[in-house]
């Protein structure tokens, strides 16, 4: 390919008058081994444009190939789910009451109650006396931040 | 249309695309996920796919739209923004290696064009369109695609020109 010519082609390519077999012509010219070196400065260029080529898409597509339901069609298997629903827990609440057993005799009951109470403050007791040693900590605070 | 039919449509374009997303959204990742969701839309539109006289022309417009979209939509938001430069550290080291390695300068400066600019320098000087194509893609005419591109050339021609003289490549 004579230089002429390339120049030629040139001036043609940055008007943007160059047709795609004229381009191609120009890659070959830059992307062989003699360019002229007055010219040089293109080659970056035109040996960019056939790199930026090998650039590709790696990430496969997933695509949605299930059958949609339609807006419609889950709204009512929904409303049908929220009915059944209702219909059988609505009265489980009241069923639920265990019978934890009674007593007749108010005084008996008096005691049992007692004891329980007495149980109950017990293991509270307990729990209060773990917590004696703070009070360690407020008597060297005070020492420290008079 | 089953799933292999249309990917056997979209084979012969989809690098295409992505490197049209790539060249307007410039990240990779970003550029992945604008195909995807490009090529999911066109599934969508599968039935409609086989009346068109170029799915091609159509899945690269839809692409160029969709592009823009974000850029605007990025440049719209300051939350979004915050959430790219939070990922771009994510990947830091990687990242910077990978373009040391792959984006050269002449890339830089394409990049730096005004984004029509580098739509039609894409289009016509790496995928190798024809003018009449790119008019159909972009929807405008011919010679708006030949001063817009000639334009484009020559921006990057006095760039070139300059970091050649002062001799910092």
């Amino acid at each position: 390919m004579a230089l002429n010519n390339i120049e030629q082609l040139l001036d043609k390519y940055f008007e943007g008058e160059t047709s795609i077999a004229e381009e191609e012509v120009l890659k070959d010219y830059f992307n062989s081994e003699n360019v002229a070196p007055h010219l040089e400065i293109h080659k970056p260029l035109f040996s960019y444009f056939s790199l930026a080529k090998d650039d590709v898409l790696n990430k496969t597509t997933a695509l949605q190939t299930k059958k949609r339901y339609s807006k419609v069609g889950i709204g009512i298997a929904a409303s049908l789910l929220f009915a059944v629903g209702i219909v059988t827990f609505w009265d489980k609440p009241s069923e639920k009451k265990e019978d934890l057993g009674s007593f007749e005799d108010p005084e008996i009951a008096f005691k049992e109650t007692q004891k329980a109470l007495a149980m109950l403050s017990e293991n509270v007791n307990v729990g209060i006396q773990s917590l004696e040693y703070i009070n360690e900590y407020e008597k060297s605070k005070k020492i420290i931040f008079k | 249309m089953n799933q292999t039919e249309f990917v056997q449509i979209i084979q012969p374009f989809k690098d295409k695309m992505f490197r049209l997303a790539k060249r307007l959204l410039i990240s990779a990742e970003e550029a992945e996920d604008a195909t995807q969701e490009v090529l999911v839309k066109l599934w969508n539109k599968k039935e409609r796919i086989q009346e068109l006289k170029s799915v091609e022309a159509m899945a690269m417009t839809i692409t160029k739209n969709y592009c823009l979209d974000q850029l605007k939509s990025k440049r719209a938001t300051n939350l979004k923004i915050v959430h790219n430069n939070y990922r771009d550290s994510e990947s830091g080291v990687y990242q910077k290696t990978e373009d040391k390695n792959t984006w050269s300068w002449v890339e830089k400066l394409i990049n730096e064009l005004p984004e029509n600019q580098r739509i039609v320098i894409q289009m016509r000087d790496i995928e190798g369109y024809e003018f009449e194509e790119i008019a159909e893609i972009l929807q405008i005419n011919e010679a708006t695609v030949r001063v817009t591109l000639s334009r484009a050339r020559k921006i990057i021609r006095e760039k070139m020109t300059n970091t050649h003289n002062y001799g910092i490549k």
